[in-house]
């Protein structure tokens, strides 16, 4: 299936997860980062159980605050 | 209001444009914009906002300036290290624009005084020019309760990001990012760098932000996440929605209290 992650095409296997996603994509600090599927912020302590569905426009979302401690 | 004919020299480029002109000059004067940290996002708002013509601009810092800081934060000089940024802030403006009326705070924002400060002088928008998420996530609190539009905005190695929040019109910063991380977990610019010219990239877009809704005219970044790659030379806007169930401007707030997290503060 196509889906859509950070405004890029990509082929999915049915059944993905968003933390197989997550890995799939290499992406850092994964408890850190904030995943928008379609409209909707996925809450955290679902990325092992969110399907992502045919068509899905994904964004993955992340801190950033410069500056010093 | 009677422009004087030094006024009409000094912002002529903004008059001629049709979507400004005297009227829109006219609000920029009357203006109040406060900018919390003049650092790095702070240092190029502040500049491009007195040089505009803002009638009030407030600067909230506590630090004085460091030799390091000068990659960047260009409000400041090398004769300022060692002074508070806030007057270091304040001479540059006025030596660039002696219309501009400063307002210095030589403190950090906190739960304690964060509130007393925009109400001060009743500041019509907020920069968010500050460099940790304990802070960031007070600004948008406090902006939520008083009804202030501001812009966020964070930069680190060649990327930043920046939205816009409009009583109202579009998320907070917490709809997003409902937390602040926990310490030492995101990097900062002191761990991992940051090219310094990202700071005047991002702050002018944050400054633009400021002018757009003052003159009342363009689309502003109100539900809508601009990321910045300067390596990929790529900018994004992603669309991002209110959360119903957020803890400040949701339907049903959890958060009535501003809250000061527990900040990992430098040596």
């Amino acid at each position: 299936m196509k889906i859509s992650v950070n405004g890029k095409e990509t082929i999915l296997d049915n059944g993905v997860t968003i933390k197989e996603l997550l890995e799939k994509e290499y992406v850092e600090m994964q408890e850190y980062v904030t995943v928008q599927v379609n409209e909707n912020i996925i809450p955290r302590d679902s990325y092992k159980t969110h399907i992502i569905k045919d068509s899905d426009t994904v964004e993955f979302l992340y801190y950033m605050g410069g500056g010093s401690n | 209001m009677n422009f004087t004919n030094e006024q009409l020299e000094r912002y002529s480029r903004h008059i001629i444009l049709d979507d400004v002109s005297v009227k829109g000059q006219e609000k920029i004067l009357n203006s109040k914009v406060l900018i919390i940290g003049t650092g790095g996002l702070g240092a190029p708002a502040a500049m491009y906002l007195g040089a505009a013509g803002v009638g009030t601009i407030g600067l909230v810092d506590g630090d004085t300036v460091d030799l390091s800081n000068l990659q960047r934060q260009i409000i400041h000089s090398t004769r300022d290290v060692g002074k508070p940024k806030v007057i270091s802030g304040k001479e540059s403006i006025n030596l660039l624009n002696p219309d501009v009326n400063v307002v210095t705070y030589n403190e950090r924002a906190t739960s304690q005084n964060i509130l007393e400060i925009i109400q001060d002088k009743d500041y019509d928008f907020i920069i968010d020019g500050t460099d940790n998420f304990p802070v960031k996530f007070l600004i948008n609190d406090a902006c939520v309760m008083l009804k202030k539009p501001f812009s966020h905005a964070g930069i680190i190695r060649f990327q930043g990001q920046t939205m816009t929040y409009v009583p109202e019109q579009g998320p907070c910063y917490r709809c997003i990012f409902q937390n602040p991380p926990p310490p030492d977990v995101v990097p900062t610019c002191q761990q991992a760098g940051v090219l310094g010219v990202m700071g005047g990239i991002i702050g002018s877009i944050q400054a633009s932000e400021a002018l757009k809704y003052i003159i009342g005219v363009g689309d502003l970044l109100t539900g809508k996440l601009l990321t910045y790659d300067a390596k990929k030379m790529e900018f994004r806007k992603i669309d991002i929605h209110e959360d119903k169930n957020c803890a400040i401007c949701g339907e049903t707030p959890t958060i009535d209290q501003l809250i000061d997290y527990e900040l990992n503060v430098c040596g």
